[in-house]
């Protein structure tokens, strides 16, 4: 089981509290965790990475076992930690004023 | 008994607030979707209960909500804005060409006679289309393609498509207007376009009386009479009895003629109003006196309007989306201010009360009478 963290905007524009858990088969990279969150939360799509280039967004950062994997290659796979549910994944709208 | 339901939207979050025709006694309901900028919230004309919320944040991008129960509830709709094929540059402040990039959603503008159908226009401009309910948008790309779009400037809010009006008489005719490219109509339903901006005149271009460049801030037109339009440019109060083709200037005697909102009353289409801001290096009303001038000519003939408006240590601005009017037999005028008040006067602007004071920056601001 995934164990994914949504910033607290994501998670009410999804109707979500707390952690959301996923099933995922085959490589867990962070690409077919996005798919699988996105599929499971449509209103979610757009809102962590571009519609058309899945680019991540400027101030989205995605963070696991105390590492900043935002500049991971899409595909690269994700910490055995978070394969294992033993971690979660984090979804953090960066830091800035406003 | 008729009753308003007024849609508020601000840089944190999205309210509405409801009266009886009296409109003294409100109702105050949000925010709802806490914490976005709302640039828009608009009904739909053929169906009051069908509501559209433009949200959208720096962080995690453009949202469209979409409620059927005059917003006690709201669920998420499309969010896909994407660009009809490849966009060529425009260009950027320095004047260097930049990439033509999807920032949020300006304006939504339902459609005269179907709920599922909305306009909406964008940052960097362009206009899309939905034709059920907001489920997807596809882009009217004739208007980015246009052949002057390469030579488009943002103003200093961005490259937006703020004003959309759709002709009550002539379905294929919809007039919007971009900052800082100006105005442009379509006869064809969005299929072509062209600049109606003659008669415009900008000292911040090199080619004052361009046909493209001009900084429109908003235009107004009223339903009875679509051929005649009203425009706050960024400097000027304009006037147009030809839907585009020419416009004249009608600031007359106003303090100063920058601004940002303009609206005609529901009755009387030779009524408008404006609020006179002091220049656009200063973003405020002149001497801290927050007035609402209107003009019973048409234009050109100004008196202010100041009771139950701040008279000093006012300097809110009001911004081009956030005056509306309704249109109860005594026709009541409504505008938000960057300072949070959402003011409303229910007779033609003769008198004014502040319906809330502390709300955030209000981006804009939409009425709706209700039987």
């Amino acid at each position: 089981m995934i164990r994914v963290v949504l910033p607290a905007h994501l998670r009410a524009l999804a109707r979500v509290d707390g952690e959301v858990r996923l099933t995922i088969d085959g490589a867990l990279t962070q690409r077919a965790l996005l798919d699988a969150l996105e599929a499971r939360y449509p209103m979610l799509r757009g809102t962590m990475r571009d519609h058309v280039t899945q680019k991540r967004r400027a101030y989205v950062r995605f963070f696991a076992c105390e590492r900043d994997l935002s500049h991971e290659r899409p595909d690269a796979l994700l910490p055995e930690a978070v394969v294992e549910g033993a971690e979660p994944f984090l979804v953090v709208g960066a830091m800035a004023g406003g | 008994m008729s009753s308003v339901r007024v849609l508020v939207g601000t840089r944190k979050g999205a309210f509405v607030l409801e009266s009886d025709g009296k409109r003294t006694d409100w109702r105050i309901d949000g925010p709802h979707f806490g914490g976005w900028e709302i640039y828009h919230v608009k009904g739909s004309p053929a169906d009051p209960s069908r509501l559209y919320a433009s949200q959208s944040s720096s962080w995690f991008g453009q949202i469209i909500q979409r409620s059927n129960d005059g917003g006690r509830s709201w669920e998420p709709a499309g969010n896909r804005f994407v660009y009809d094929g490849t966009p060529g540059p425009h260009l950027w402040y320095d004047g260097t060409p930049h990439p033509w990039e999807f920032a949020r959603v300006w304006h939504i503008e339902p459609a005269l006679t179907d709920p599922d159908t909305v306009y909406a226009g964008v940052e960097d401009a362009a206009i899309f289309r939905t034709t059920d309910g907001g489920q997807n948008w596809e882009e009217l790309r004739a208007l980015r393609e246009h052949p002057s779009a390469g030579s488009w400037q943002p103003g200093a809010g961005g490259m937006c498509l703020h004003t959309i009006i759709l002709d009550p008489d002539n379905a294929g005719r919809i007039v919007c207007a971009i900052s800082a490219a100006g105005a442009f109509r379509s006869d064809d339903g969005g299929a072509t376009w062209r600049p109606i901006n003659r008669g415009l005149k900008s000292n911040a271009i090199p080619q004052q009386e361009a046909e493209v460049g001009h900084c429109v801030h908003h235009i107004a037109m009223h339903p009875a009479r679509p051929d005649v339009l009203f425009m706050q440019k960024h400097w000027d109060v304009m006037r147009s009895d030809d839907g585009g083709e020419s416009w004249k200037e009608v600031s007359g005697n106003l303090p100063t003629d920058f601004g940002f909102a303009i609206d005609v009353h529901a009755h009387d289409p030779q009524t408008i109003y404006v609020v006179p801001i002091k220049s656009d290096s200063e973003h405020f009303p002149i001497d801290g006196r927050l007035r609402v001038y209107r003009s019973r000519t048409g234009g050109d003939d100004w008196e202010p309007l100041t009771t139950g408006l701040p008279q000093a240590n006012c300097y809110v601005n009001v911004l081009r989306d956030a005056m509306a009017v309704d249109s109860l037999d005594s026709c009541g005028i409504y505008f938000g201010t960057t300072g949070g008040q959402v003011y409303v006067s229910s007779d033609a602007g003769d008198t004014w009360s502040a319906i809330v004071r502390d709300l955030p920056a209000v981006l804009s601001v939409e009425v709706q009478t209700l039987a």
